[in-house]
């Protein structure tokens, strides 16, 4: 009987994640209302909750998908995977209005590069506080520090060793889901509440996930200003961080 | 019919990844560059041209607006299948860095903001 069933919720894998995904929003709207008395959002908790089961499903399998390595919630990684999210996340673009892209497009643009290099420096900062030496090393971190994409594709441009270009994955996931959970929060202190706001936000973040997550929590109408800056950040530093700001380590170093 | 707007939807998508993979390819990085913000641009852009000569009828529209709705679920799933167990066994440098990064990022933002208002003003 259980095998059977078992093997219904893995035949029928996005389907399932479908049903997994409606359970979690329904528990977690009903924790918002009952335990917090809606003073957190129910997408927030939603989402600290599947951040979680990842971290859960991540002890019991040992892969590196969260819960999505569980056989019975593959389809969990397909709907939470790039494809899925980018293709809601265009869908969110649909009614922005173009006044309000125009007005801020060139400060999203100047985020953008100030977010990278903003980023870099603290990741290699902290990288030489805690004792790294050479450029190519504390280059990968920092870059890691930008997005877990920029941190890899970094160290390898640069033949950074498997143990750095690790750690630069890591510090790019601590980055991504603290923006996640935290964002909701912060928001009234910083005034993520406009579309302007939200594209210096995306801009200085960068990390997809991250600004994704957190903008969905705090108001999902800002999610196409905020998502719009943040696709291009990992472009810029993918572009920037094994050039110009690898030369920059290279000389202090 | 919704399958028009899905069919937009993902018409948009596959155009702007391409132009974005060209772009990485062009300027010789390895990784899509903007390409979903350039998807973005592309639906905006049509969805205001609409109103001349071509028309998006409420039902082709609801086909978006699906996709649209199914954001948040869609950030859910993708919270879940997050490598956190990796993150967190990343250790105290990981840990350092990425708290660090993102309350300077946060920082940032209000200031940022300010410097643009006051050179718009």
């Amino acid at each position: 009987m259980i095998e059977i069933l078992v093997n219904t919720l893995i035949d029928n894998s996005i389907i399932t994640a479908f049903l997994f995904v409606g359970v979690v929003t329904y528990l977690s709207y009903w924790i918002s209302k009952n335990l917090t008395a809606g003073i957190i959002h129910g997408s927030a908790i939603a989402i600290t909750l599947g951040l979680i089961l990842a971290y859960a499903g991540g002890l019991y399998e040992g892969g590196t998908r969260g819960l999505a390595d569980i056989p019975i919630f593959a389809g969990v990684g397909i709907l939470g995977g790039a494809m899925f999210r980018d293709f809601a996340i265009v869908a969110t673009a649909f009614g922005v209005d173009l006044k309000n892209l125009k007005e801020a497009g060139m400060i999203g643009a100047l985020s953008i590069v100030l977010g990278v290099i903003l980023s870099f420096f603290i990741g290699a900062v902290v990288a030489v506080l805690f004792g790294y030496t050479d450029p190519v090393s504390i280059t990968t971190i920092g870059a890691g520090a930008a997005t877990y994409i920029v941190g890899p594709v970094t160290g390898t441009a640069l033949s950074a060793s498997a143990d750095v270009i690790a750690l630069s994955i890591a510090v790019g996931l601590i980055k991504s889901i603290l923006v996640m959970i935290i964002t909701p929060f912060v928001a009234p202190f910083i005034k993520l509440n406009n579309p302007h706001t939200a594209m210096i936000f995306g801009g200085l973040m960068g990390t997809t996930s991250g600004v994704a997550g957190g903008l969905a929590a705090t108001d999902p109408k800002l999610v196409p200003y905020g998502a719009m800056t943040a696709t291009f950040y990992t472009g810029a530093g993918c572009l920037m961080a094994p050039s110009v700001l690898y030369l920059i380590i290279n000389l202090m170093f | 019919m919704v399958i028009y707007g899905v069919a937009l939807l993902s018409f948009c998508m596959i155009a702007g990844v391409f132009f974005g993979e060209l772009i990485g390819y062009l300027i010789g990085v390895d990784a899509n560059v903007g390409g979903i913000g350039i998807a973005m641009l592309l639906l905006i852009f049509i969805a205001n041209k609409n109103s001349k000569n071509l028309k998006i009828d409420n039902i082709t529209k609801s086909g978006i607006n699906f996709w649209n709705a199914m954001y948040i679920p869609i950030v859910v799933a993708m919270a879940a299948k997050q490598n956190v167990l990796a993150a967190i066994s990343g250790g105290w440098m990981a840990i350092t860095a990425g708290v660090l990064v993102v309350i300077l990022s946060f920082l940032a933002i209000p200031f940022l903001y300010k410097f643009v208002k006051t050179k718009e003003s």
